[in-house]
């Protein structure tokens, strides 16, 4: 059952019984006991309620799972501690860079959420995708995308995977089926959700079916994002098509500066998956297995074609929200709070305690993941900027989109299009 | 805004009877006085156009899909997706719910995803609710990703104003959506248009804005065989000739294009021959088209529904001084809807939006014949 499955979480199942159009249970009158039977919720699948009070707010700990249940085997370990370190040493160069004027404009730290990337992108195939929002890089890193690669998007050079177009906030990767990197914040929740359209599309009208099942698409946002039109629009769609996503929250408790407190009437948003049909799940987001094990099952409910999940990681970014934000507001209490529970901290103990690895295997990781760093840091230094004629390249796929130029010509016919009008 | 000019000219002049005789209408009347055509050739109407352009098109490539509000059960809010849900079936011709960003983005994340959507807002009124994703995720995404995420999607629906529906279902998007890079926008004008535009949208692999606009939906053109082909494409950026001339040139798109027709007919009996171009493609802009024309008969009128301020004429007039500022023997002229939210009030609509008679005392300033002012009131 899969209600059983999320042990290490807190999960709130659907209770109105939706199937064979039941009619909703009517609405208690006001000042009538609080205690309501729910009708026919004993009887469907995953229609069980195991509501708990969330303790996100009291600062309480959430529950620990049985030790030895999260069973994770050697080389899963190693694959996770090194993907978390490289998500760690990226972003501390990335900053180092800043400040020394090799990139600019905005960027923003994933430094502290490693393990709800890790937990969840390393579960997935080639062929799934994953949406990101500006806080992209270590979403890139752990889909595939090479650490040179991203570096040198970072700095502007023609060998970046974007070639220097997007940016720190706009990452795409086709190969690796990384969608984006987008700036608005709620902008990549309907496109996640359209490519889970698109797998399930492709399944049932296209007939192009795959022995793993459907192919997974994995949505990345914020706990400001939550409050978003665009969100709540998608829980629905995503639920009424039964699409195969996973709403993965990344509550940091801060959306720049304002405490997600401040903003949100009720503040537990796992629990507004249920309100449309789907389970709604809260995680340790600073435990990577536990977040990986929340995963698993999140993303096989999808690829059995069971329908959307949305899981609220509640973690901490131990830097500002972007580089340029001095990071006043939140308090140090709370900050050391979460720099104790460290996820790659956590990890690289439990993997001793587990005798899963020695500490010098672990930091022959750590020294061999500076390497990849520091070369991608040496190969985005070497590269070239992008060519002048590169600013008018790819506004269209199709090059006679850019138009008739002035001998009547469609323009990617004229030798000099790439001078265009614009004097570059 | 006639009064002025009746109490004027009387009904002495030719020219005071011919304004006595301009009623203004609210709907423009057929324009098929402005064409001769075989008894034979086959009439279909806009409508039946966009229709048949759709079901070709999501018969010959199963990736292309339709969504929108009311495309499906009711047969679109327009009827232009009428009979498509009964023979793609609900997979393909989607009811959404009223959540414009949110299927949208949709839409866009398919795109990027490897279908080929047509996502249809029921006004592009209502495309503001969706217009970041327009923007940013579909127009953007090429230049952004350098070429690796192409977005081959239609936004398509009715712009522009209607008969009555008031300030908030009026506006017309041509410039809002020609301004930004990575967009073509088109805008149809006759049934030929509608299919050759449209299919060509469909099979691009770009985002399209495609602007219809509801009171052509039922006007009924002629047809060759040629055009109701299944494989029949128009090119995206080419503008039409729709009637040569050699005094003046007018452009126009959309509905203002039977406008213009009907002006130029009126101008002709005045002895001005006038050269009207349909637009069809607003970005990219057929400069080259429009600048060989302006060359020819060295004055410009430019028309269009939407406000007058940063509008498509502008940007017509500016290609034309860029390129062809010695040939010009006159000011261009531009006639644009008012510069006020449409009111609902039918003679002050009426007053809102270009009527044919602009359109000829536009022509006639251009070509320096003596032309009565609009009226303040």
């Amino acid at each position: 059952m899969a209600a059983a499955s999320f042990t290490t979480a807190k999960f709130l199942a659907p209770v109105a019984a939706r199937s064979g159009g039941d009619r909703a249970p009517p609405l208690p009158a006001i000042g009538a006991a609080s205690a309501r039977p729910r009708r026919g919720a004993q009887k469907t699948r995953l229609r069980t309620a195991l509501a708990v009070s969330s303790d996100v707010l009291a600062g309480n700990k959430v529950v620990q799972a049985a030790a030895g249940h999260l069973a994770v085997t050697r080389e899963e370990a190693l694959e996770l501690y090194e993907d978390m370190v490289l998500g760690r040493v990226f972003e501390d160069m990335c900053a180092q860079m800043y400040y020394r004027g090799k990139m600019f404009g905005f960027v923003h730290l994933y430094n502290g959420q490693e393990a709800v990337s890790t937990g969840f992108i390393k579960l997935l195939n080639q062929a799934d995708c994953v949406v990101s929002t500006y806080r992209d890089h270590v979403h890139a890193l752990s889909k595939g995308v090479p650490a040179r690669s991203v570096m040198a998007e970072l700095f502007g050079k023609a060998t970046g995977c974007c070639r220097g177009q997007g940016g720190s906030m706009h990452m795409f990767s086709a190969p690796h089926n990384l969608l984006g990197g987008f700036a608005f914040i709620g902008e990549g929740i309907p496109v996640a959700t359209g490519a889970a359209f698109a797998a399930k599309y492709r399944h049932e009208v296209l007939k192009q079916s795959s022995p793993k099942g459907l192919d997974v698409t994995l949505a990345f946002f914020g706990d400001g994002t939550c409050n978003n039109g665009q969100f709540f629009e998608c829980l629905n769609m995503a639920q009424l098509w039964k699409l195969p996503i996973v709403f993965v929250v990344e509550n940091n408790l801060w959306a720049i500066g304002v405490s997600h407190l401040r903003a949100t009437s009720d503040p537990e948003i796992w629990k507004k998956g249920p309100a449309f049909g789907m389970p709604g799940v809260h995680v340790d987001g600073m435990g990577v297995l536990k977040v990986r094990e929340v995963a698993k099952e999140a993303i096989g409910r999808a690829r059995r074609d069971e329908g959307p999940t949305l899981v609220e990681c509640e973690t901490y970014r131990f830097r500002g929200h972007s580089l340029a934000d001095p990071d006043e507001l939140r308090r140090p209490d709370e900050k050391s709070h979460y720099a104790a529970s460290d996820p790659i901290t956590a990890l690289k103990n439990y993997i001793i305690e587990k005798n899963l690895a020695t500490e010098s295997e672990l930091k022959s990781i750590e020294k061999k993941i500076e390497d990849v760093v520091e070369e991608a840091v040496e190969f985005a230094d070497a590269s070239p900027h992008p060519p002048r004629s590169q600013l008018l390249e790819n506004v269209f796929a199709d090059p006679k989109g850019f138009g008739i130029g002035p001998d009547g010509k469609y323009r990617c016919e004229d030798p000099k299009f790439t001078q265009g009008t614009a004097q570059v | 805004m006639l009064g002025v000019a009746r109490r004027r000219l009387g009904s002495g002049t030719v020219l005071g009877q011919l304004v006595q005789a301009l009623r203004p209408t609210a709907a423009p009347a057929s324009t098929t006085a402005a064409r001769n055509y075989s008894a034979a050739a086959k009439e279909i109407t806009v409508r039946e156009a966009l229709n048949s352009a759709l079901d070709e098109e999501m018969s010959a490539d199963p990736s292309v899909f339709l969504m929108g509000e009311e495309v499906g059960e009711y047969q679109g809010a327009y009827k232009i997706s009428k009979g498509l849900l009964d023979k793609y079936g609900p997979d393909r011709v989607l009811d959404t719910p009223i959540t414009e960003a949110g299927f949208t983005g949709i839409g866009v994340g398919a795109a990027y995803h490897g279908l080929r959507p047509i996502v249809e807002f029921m006004t592009f009124n209502f495309s503001m609710q969706a217009i970041d994703h327009i923007i940013n995720s579909a127009a953007k995404s090429n230049y952004m990703s350098s070429g690796q995420i192409s977005v081959p999607i239609v936004f398509r629906g009715p712009n522009g104003a209607a008969a009555g529906v008031g300030a908030q279902h009026s506006q017309c998007y041509a410039a809002w959506y020609a301004h930004v890079p990575g967009l073509k926008v088109l805008a149809p004008y006759s049934a030929e248009d509608a299919r050759g535009l449209l299919k060509a949208a469909i099979r691009d692999p770009d985002p399209v804005v495609f602007l219809e606009n509801e009171l052509l939906y039922g006007e009924s053109f002629p047809v060759s065989a040629e055009a109701l082909d299944s494989s029949f494409c128009l090119p995206i950026g080419k503008a039409k000739i729709e009637r040569q001339g050699k005094d003046v040139t007018i452009t126009a798109f959309s509905k203002m294009v039977g406008y213009a027709l009907q002006a130029a007919d009126i101008l002709a009996k005045e002895g001005i021959s006038a050269e009207v171009i349909n637009l069809r493609s607003i970005r990219p802009l057929d400069r080259a088209a429009i600048n060989a024309s302006v060359r020819k008969t060295t004055r410009l009128v430019t028309v269009e529904e939407g406000f007058p301020q940063h509008g498509v004429g502008a940007e017509i007039c500016m290609a034309v001084v860029e390129d062809s500022f010695e040939y010009l023997d006159a000011p261009v002229e531009r006639i644009a809807g008012a510069d006020v939210p449409m009111p609902y009030a039918a003679n002050l609509e009426r007053m809102a939006v270009p009527q044919v008679e602009d359109i000829v005392r536009a022509a006639k300033r251009a070509c320096y014949r003596a032309v009565p002012m609009a009226a303040t009131a």
